[in-house]
C-alpha cells in the first residue's frame, strides 16, 4: 500500500503529436496521495493536452505512466474511470433536465432486481455532499436551477462516486464569482484532507497558490518548471510561465522595493499579467486551451 | 428522530406539509415546469365545451367509442413520445404504420398466415424499419428529420406495392383482431377488480418506499396521505369504469393502449434505459462522458418507435376491418406527432412522459367526435385541430423561455 510518499499517478517522458505539432515533449509529474499538484501554463502550454492524456481522451505517442506502482496504459475515458482518475471537465458534462440524483449516478445507476434504486442513491448522494460539506438545497431539484458553484460541487462530487485515487480539475473556477470560487477552493481542501491526489489546472494564479502543495510550470509542451507552494512567488510563477522576468509584475515588484512610481511608457503592453491574460488594452485575449485544442 | 438527511438545510423552503407541496407546486408552474397541465386543463375545458354544444358528448356510448377510437393513432404517438424526448422525429410513422397493416393483412389474406404469425411478421419490419433508421443516425450522421422524411416517401411506395393491384385488403370477419379491436370489453366485474388491484399495487409500493426512505433517514410523506391517495385514485378508475360499463363498458383495445403507455412510464422512470433515454435528451455529450451507450439509445428508441407504429397500423386494420392504401396516411402522421406534442413533450428533447400519448391523444380525438357531434365539417376539425397543436407548442416553448429567466433552462 501507499504511505503518502510515493507518488499514486506518476507520468514519465510523455510525447505527444498532433501532426506537425509536439504538443508535449518529455513532460514528467508525479501526484501523491493527499496532495494538490497545480499544473499552470499560458494557452498552448500543452495543459489540457495533459489532462487528456491522464483520463485517456488522448494516447500518448511515447514515454510511461505508472499508477498506483503498476506500469498502465490509459486506452479510453472508461480505463482511466476503472482505474480511479477521475475528471471534472470545464464544462461540467451534467444534464440540466436531471435531478442532482440522477446527474451523480449517471452512467452508474444502482439497481435493485433491475429497478432504479432512488432511496439508496438519494441515500448515497447526500452522504457525498455531506462528505464534501457541500451546500445543495435539495438533490430532487433540476441541474439547472443550481449556481455555477453548486454545478461546480455536484460535478466535483459526481467524480468521487466511483471512489477515485486521484481527482482532476479543469478550470473548476474559471466561470465562477468570489464566493463560489471560495467554495470549491474549499473542496478541494476537502479532498486533499480524504486521502485524494488531486490535480488542479488552472490560469489563475491566486487559486493555485491558495490550494496548491506542489505547482508543475508547463512551457511550450515541456516541463518548465516545479516549485514547492511555499518558497515561490508570484514574480518567479509568472516568469515560468512566460519564460522571461522582465514583466510588469516583476518591474513593479521591483521598483516597490526601490521606492520608484510607474510611469505609464513603463509598461509593456504585451506584457503577460500573473493570471495568464495579457494586459488590458492590446485587444488580443488569448485563446482559451480548448479551442486549440479543437 | 434526527432531521433526515434531505431537510437538514437551513435554505430548504420545502417542507413534508400539504400546504408547502401546493407551493411547491405553484413555484414549479411558475418557473415552467409545467408538466401535464396545460393539456389536462385543456382536455377539461373541450369536454366542458362540447358538453355545453350537445349533451351526447359526454354519454357513455361516445365515450366508449372515443376510448376506441384513440387507441389506435394513440398507440403510434407513444413511439413518437419516445423519439421527441431524445430531442428527434419521426415523420415516417403514418406510413410505416400502413406498411405494418398491410403486411399483416397481405400476409394473412393472400398468403394464409395464422394472424400471430402475420402480426409477428408485421411487427419484425417494424424493428427492422427502426433499426435502419437508427443505425443510419448513428453511423452517419443524417438527422432524423431528414431520413425519416425520406422514410415516410420510400415506405408509402412500399405499402402500395405490398398492396398491389388490389388496393383494399379485408380482413377475415370472424379474425380475433376485429374482434378484439370493436367487440371485446371487459365485463364489468372485472373492471371493478382491475380498479382495486391496481390501486393495491401502488398503495402497496408507495408504503414500502415511504417505509425505505424513514429506514434510510430520508423525509418520506406520511402512510395516511399514500393511503388517500391510492383510495382517490381507486374511486376515481371505479368511476370511470362505472360510466363505461353503462354501454358497452372498457374495450380490451384501449386497454391495451393504456397498459402499453403504463410500461412505457415505468421502464422510462424506473429503469437504467429510461433514465438514459431523458440522459441523452438533456445532453447528449454529458451522457456519452458518464459511460451512457447513446447511440445504442438512439436506436433502441427508433426501433421501438417504428415498432409502435406498426403495432398502431396493425389494431388500426382491426378497427377499419380492412387495409387500403390510404392507410396511414397524411392524417395518421400527423395526428400522431401532433398528440404527443399536445401532450406535453417538449420538441427540444428531455422533457415529457409517456402520459403525453394518452392525454394528447384524448384531446386530438375529443375534438374530432365533438365537431362531428354538432355536425361541422372535416375542414373545421382540420383548422381547430392545427390551432391547438400551435397552442401547445407556444406553451412548450414559453414554459422553455420561463424555465431560461428563472435559471432552470
Amino acid at each position: 500500500m501507499n504511505d503518502g510518499s510515493q507518488p499514486i499517478l506518476s507520468l514519465r517522458g510523455i510525447d505527444k503529436r498532433f501532426g506537425a505539432v509536439q504538443a508535449l515533449s518529455d513532460v514528467s509529474i508525479d501526484v501523491r496521495p493527499g496532495e494538490v499538484v497545480a499544473l499552470v501554463g499560458d494557452n498552448g502550454a500543452g495543459k489540457s493536452t495533459l489532462v487528456k492524456i491522464m483520463s485517456g481522451v488522448y494516447q500518448p505517442d511515447g514515454g510511461e505512466i505508472t499508477f498506483d506502482g503498476r506500469q498502465v496504459s490509459i486506452n479510453g475515458p472508461k480505463a482511466a474511470q476503472s482505474l480511479g482518475i477521475a475528471t471534472v471537465f470545464q464544462d461540467l458534462a451534467l444534464c440540466d433536465n436531471l435531478d442532482v440524483v440522477a446527474n451523480l449516478f449517471l452512467g452508474h445507476e444502482r439497481t435493485s432486481a433491475g429497478v432504479l434504486d432512488e432511496v439508496e442513491m438519494e441515500r448515497h448522494s447526500w452522504e457525498l455532499l455531506r462528505q464534501l460539506s457541500a451546500k445543495i438545497p435539495s438533490v430532487r431539484i433540476p441541474i439547472a436551477s443550481l449556481s455555477g458553484g453548486q454545478r461546480q460541487t455536484v460535478a466535483i462530487a459526481r467524480s468521487l462516486v466511483g471512489e477515485p485515487k486521484v481527482v482532476m480539475l479543469d478550470e473548476p473556477t474559471a466561470a465562477l464569482g468570489v464566493a463560489q470560487t471560495a467554495e470549491v477552493l474549499n473542496l478541494v481542501e476537502r479532498l486533499r484532507s480524504r486521502g485524494l491526489g488531486v490535480v488542479l489546472i488552472s490560469h489563475n494564479m491566486a487559486d493555485v497558490q491558495a490550494v496548491a502543495d506542489r505547482i508543475y510550470v508547463l512551457r511550450l509542451g515541456r516541463n518548465g518548471a516545479e516549485f514547492e507552494i511555499g518558497e515561490v512567488t508570484t514574480e518567479q510563477l509568472v516568469a515560468a510561465i512566460t519564460g522571461a522576468s522582465d514583466n510588469v509584475v516583476a518591474e513593479r515588484a521591483a521598483r516597490d522595493k526601490t521606492g520608484a512610481t510607474i510611469a505609464p511608457e513603463d509598461i509593456d503592453p504585451d506584457a503577460v499579467l500573473p493570471d495568464g491574460h495579457h494586459a488590458p488594452g492590446t485587444g488580443t485575449t488569448p485563446d482559451s486551451d480548448e479551442e486549440r485544442d479543437a | 428522530m434526527s432531521t433526515a438527511y434531505d431537510q437538514s438545510d437551513e435554505r430548504l423552503v420545502e417542507a413534508g406539509t400539504p400546504r408547502a407541496a401546493l407551493g411547491a407546486f405553484g413555484r414549479r408552474i411558475r418557473s415552467g415546469d409545467l408538466g401535464m397541465a396545460p393539456v389536462i386543463i385543456g382536455l377539461v375545458v373541450i369536454w366542458v365545451i362540447f358538453f355545453l354544444q350537445n349533451d351526447r358528448f359526454l354519454s357513455s356510448r361516445n365515450l366508449v367509442n372515443l376510448s376506441l377510437d384513440s387507441a389506435t393513432i394513440g398507440m403510434i404517438s407513444l413511439g413518437i413520445v419516445l423519439v421527441l424526448l431524445l430531442g428527434e422525429i419521426d415523420l415516417s410513422v403514418g406510413s410505416v404504420s400502413g406498411v405494418g397493416g398491410s403486411i399483416m393483412a397481405v400476409l394473412l389474406v393472400y398468403q394464409g398466415w395464422p394472424l400471430l404469425a402475420a402480426i409477428l411478421m408485421a411487427l419484425a419490419v417494424g424493428v427492422a424499419i427502426g433499426l435502419f433508421y437508427g443505425l443510419l443516425f448513428t453511423q452517419f450522421g443524417v438527422p432524423s428529420f431528414v431520413i425519416t422524411l425520406a422514410g415516410l416517401l420510400a415506405f408509402l411506395g412500399v405499402q402500395l406495392w405490398v398492396l398491389g393491384s388490389r388496393g383494399t385488403v379485408n380482413l377475415p370477419v370472424d379474425s380475433w383482431l376485429i374482434e378484439f379491436a370493436n367487440f371485446k370489453f371487459l365485463s364489468p366485474l372485472a373492471s371493478y377488480v382491475l380498479a382495486v388491484a391496481i390501486g393495491l399495487v401502488y398503495l402497496v409500493t408507495r408504503l414500502r418506499t415511504i417505509q425505505r426512505r424513514r429506514a434510510a433517514n430520508l423525509s418520506a410523506p406520511s402512510f395516511q396521505g399514500a393511503v388517500i391517495r391510492s383510495a382517490v385514485m381507486v374511486a376515481a378508475m371505479l368511476f370511470g369504469a362505472w360510466y363505461l360499463n353503462q354501454d358497452r363498458g372498457v374495450g380490451y383495445m384501449p386497454l391495451f393502449w393504456v397498459a402499453a403507455i403504463v410500461t412505457v412510464d415505468l421502464i422510462l422512470r424506473k429503469t437504467r434505459f429510461g433514465r438514459s433515454v431523458f440522459a441523452v435528451g438533456g445532453n447528449e455529450e454529458a451522457s456519452r462522458r458518464a459511460g451512457v451507450a447513446v447511440n445504442k439509445v438512439y436506436i433502441t428508441v427508433f426501433a421501438a418507435c417504428s415498432t409502435f407504429a406498426v403495432l398502431g397500423g396493425i389494431l388500426a386494420a382491426g378497427r377499419l376491418q380492412s387495409v387500403a392504401q390510404s392507410s396511414g396516411g397524411t392524417d395518421t402522421n400527423l395526428m400522431a406527432i401532433a398528440a404527443a406534442v399536445i401532450g406535453g413533450t417538449s420538441l427540444f428533447g428531455g422533457r415529457g412522459s409517456a402520459y403525453a400519448a394518452l392525454f394528447g391523444m384524448l384531446v386530438l380525438q375529443s375534438i374530432t367526435s365533438g365537431l362531428n357531434l354538432i355536425g361541422v365539417e372535416a375542414e373545421v376539425r382540420y383548422i381547430v385541430t392545427g390551432i391547438v397543436l400551435l397552442l401547445a407548442v407556444t406553451i412548450d416553448s414559453l414554459s422553455r423561455r420561463a424555465r431560461r429567466s428563472s435559471g432552470t433552462a
